[in-house]
């Protein structure tokens, strides 16, 4: 480039160059900060839980009894973490199909003028904070349920072995039931949000070659646009999952906060962060750090949760042969 | 040519009796067909017979109305709020058009190939055997008998015998078309549409599609849009020069292309102007 002319290029190149330097290094912070602050939080976790951790060991997992006052204390993790998983686990049976089937509504059947106030309104129960739902549970949900919803199925399935047992009473206002369903209410959008958006990406041909060959709504649903969306749709479950795992003030409001694991889902029962708010504020020394590695625990948890879906997802990929 | 008298009539929508119902029946004919797009006509008093074992070629402009007549053989419109059919379009002695008529149950008996190969999320194997199982309980020997007599139907067989669990997104673009034409004849329609089946084809995958057209027409009767005439030329018994939603000339394939009655028509052929 000799013949450049009367001005330099070389040299309006290199003030190019200086501002992509900048510009590289900036998003590089901001990228390698997460790792930072996801590696600052882990370890700060883990000094937390020491005391805990050298005391009880392993069988922190294992034990039920939660007694941090007593001498010696005795601290157990056995019950959060069971209500944790079962409150999360009924939540997203019950969140799954009812998203899922609001997102299929919405997208293939919903006639024009009812989808704003529909969608409008799945947003703004994204949009209601977890304390409210919390207070409603508690004053409205909780008697309804106790008083109405509790009593048939208990009765229901008196004396029916296994499912007996879950669905004991007496009926409570408390309850992981209660709070599952709150659960269930609160990640809702999150997954009918996030399957509409991916159902309208499935490209008309494709469900119109589906309608081509014979099939009804459903069928179109079932075999092309759920397939399709595959991925889309179980992200945005496992985002509606990883709220549920550690969804708190709603939860602290309704479960009954209590350590001891009853078979019913009608009795109370604590998730390891309803534990952690409810006590944090009052704790001191070894049981404080029993809280927290209660903290460190969820976050275990949830990261195995997470990957077990990644797997699952993986397995699904490649029974669909791509 | 000496049959040229017979048509004279310039843009007159009927067939000529003679030419279109000698040799072979009708299986589907339109009669008096208009289709809005909400408030604009897209189609004027349609007329025309697609006869049974025989393929016809619809060619025009863009925006002439080619495509919009074929999706309506197969309801297709029926999905889009604010289309709507007016007229007759007969299926051996069942109007299509009636509102009564379970849609599914025609587009079995109608099958459709798009203008972008469109084959389903799932496995080769899956895609022929999905469209059977909606209407069919059979085992799954009877089901691998199936699939292999659709996909050597498709011109498929030997290219995917060995990989029937790779998915159908796998395949190159001219096998997932075939692929689509596989599916398509696999729950044995009894029409089948080709809406620009070779658009996104190269040439040596068209010749392979046009070669499979031309054999399916001893079992079904063909409609296809095209905007290739010389596709349309190789490929068809009787073809149909649409434009600006009228049907102007419909006539045996080899009088439309050496000695069209209509002005537009031959305009068209010849490259004037489209």
């Amino acid at each position: 480039m000799d013949a450049a002319g009367p001005y330099d290029r070389a040299k309006a190149l290199n003030a190019f160059k200086a501002g992509d330097q900048i510009f590289y290094w900036m998003t590089r912070i901001a990228a390698l900060s997460v790792l930072f602050i996801l590696g600052g939080i882990i370890l700060s976790l883990i000094a937390g839980a020491w005391p805990a951790l050298k005391e009880f060991g392993f069988s922190f997992l294992l034990t039920q009894r939660w007694a941090p006052s007593a001498d010696p204390p005795v601290l157990g993790a056995l019950g959060p973490i069971y209500g944790t998983l079962v409150t999360s686990l009924i939540a997203m049976a019950i969140a799954i199909p009812v998203g899922i089937g609001i997102a299929i509504f919405l997208t293939e059947l919903c006639p024009a003028w009812l989808r704003r106030p529909i969608g409008m309104a799945v947003e703004l129960l994204a949009g209601i904070p977890s304390i409210i739902y919390g207070m409603w549970g508690f004053f409205v949900l909780g008697p309804f349920l106790a008083n109405h919803f509790q009593p048939f199925l208990i009765w229901a399935f008196e004396g029916v072995p296994v499912l007996g047992t879950i669905f004991a009473g007496p009926p409570s206002y408390l309850s992981l039931f209660n709070a599952s369903l709150i659960l269930a209410i609160m990640v809702l959008p999150f997954i009918t949000a996030i399957s509409v958006d991916v159902f309208k990406t499935v490209p008309p041909v494709l469900k119109e070659a589906a309608y081509g060959v014979g099939c009804t709504t459903w069928e179109v649903v079932r075999n092309v646009v759920i397939p399709y969306t595959r991925v889309g749709v179980i992200g945005g479950v496992m985002l509606a999952l990883g709220r549920a795992l550690g969804e708190t003030m709603a939860v602290t409001f309704i479960i009954g906060n209590s350590f001891r694991i009853t078979g019913s889902i009608f009795g109370p029962g604590t998730t390891i962060s309803a534990a952690i708010a409810s006590e944090f504020a009052e704790s001191d020394g070894l049981h404080q750090s029993g809280l927290i590695l209660l903290g460190l625990l969820l976050f275990v948890l949830t990261f195995l949760v997470l990957s077990a879906a990644r797997l699952m997802l993986l397995r699904l990929e490649k029974k669909a042969g791509s | 040519m000496s049959d040229l008298s017979v048509s004279a009539s310039p843009s007159v929508s009927m067939p000529p009796p003679s030419l279109m119902q000698s040799d072979a029946r009708p299986k589907v004919s339109v009669r008096d067909l208009n289709f809005y797009y909400g408030e604009n006509r897209a189609l004027t008093n349609i007329n025309l017979n697609l006869a049974a074992n025989r393929v016809t070629a619809f060619i025009g402009p863009s925006g002439c109305g080619k495509s919009t007549l074929l999706r309506i053989f197969n309801r297709m419109f029926d999905l889009y709020p604010g289309q709507r059919a007016e007229g007759q379009v007969m299926l051996d002695s069942q109007n299509i058009l009636d509102p009564k008529l379970d849609v599914n149950l025609l587009r079995a008996r109608i099958g459709m190939v798009f203008q972008k190969p469109t084959p389903f999320p799932m496995t080769i194997y899956e895609n022929i055997a999905f469209g059977i199982r909606l209407y069919e309980k059979i085992s799954k020997s009877e089901m691998d008998v199936r699939v292999e007599k659709a996909l050597r139907g498709g011109a498929l067989w030997n290219e995917v015998k060995d990989k029937l669990n790779a998915s159908g997104l796998s395949l190159s673009g001219g096998q997932q078309q075939r692929l689509c034409i596989a599916r398509t004849i696999a729950v044995r329609p009894e029409v089948i549409l080709f809406d620009e089946p070779c658009s996104a084809l190269d040439p040596i995958s068209t010749a392979k599609v046009e070669e499979l057209i031309d054999e399916l027409k001893n079992h079904y009767t063909i409609a296809i849009v095209t905007h290739n005439m010389q596709q349309a030329a190789r490929v068809s018994d009787t073809t149909a020069f649409m434009y600006l939603g009228e049907l102007v000339e419909f006539d045996q394939t080899n009088k439309i292309f050496t000695s069209p009655t209509d002005r537009r028509t031959q305009d068209y052929i010849t490259g004037r102007f489209g």
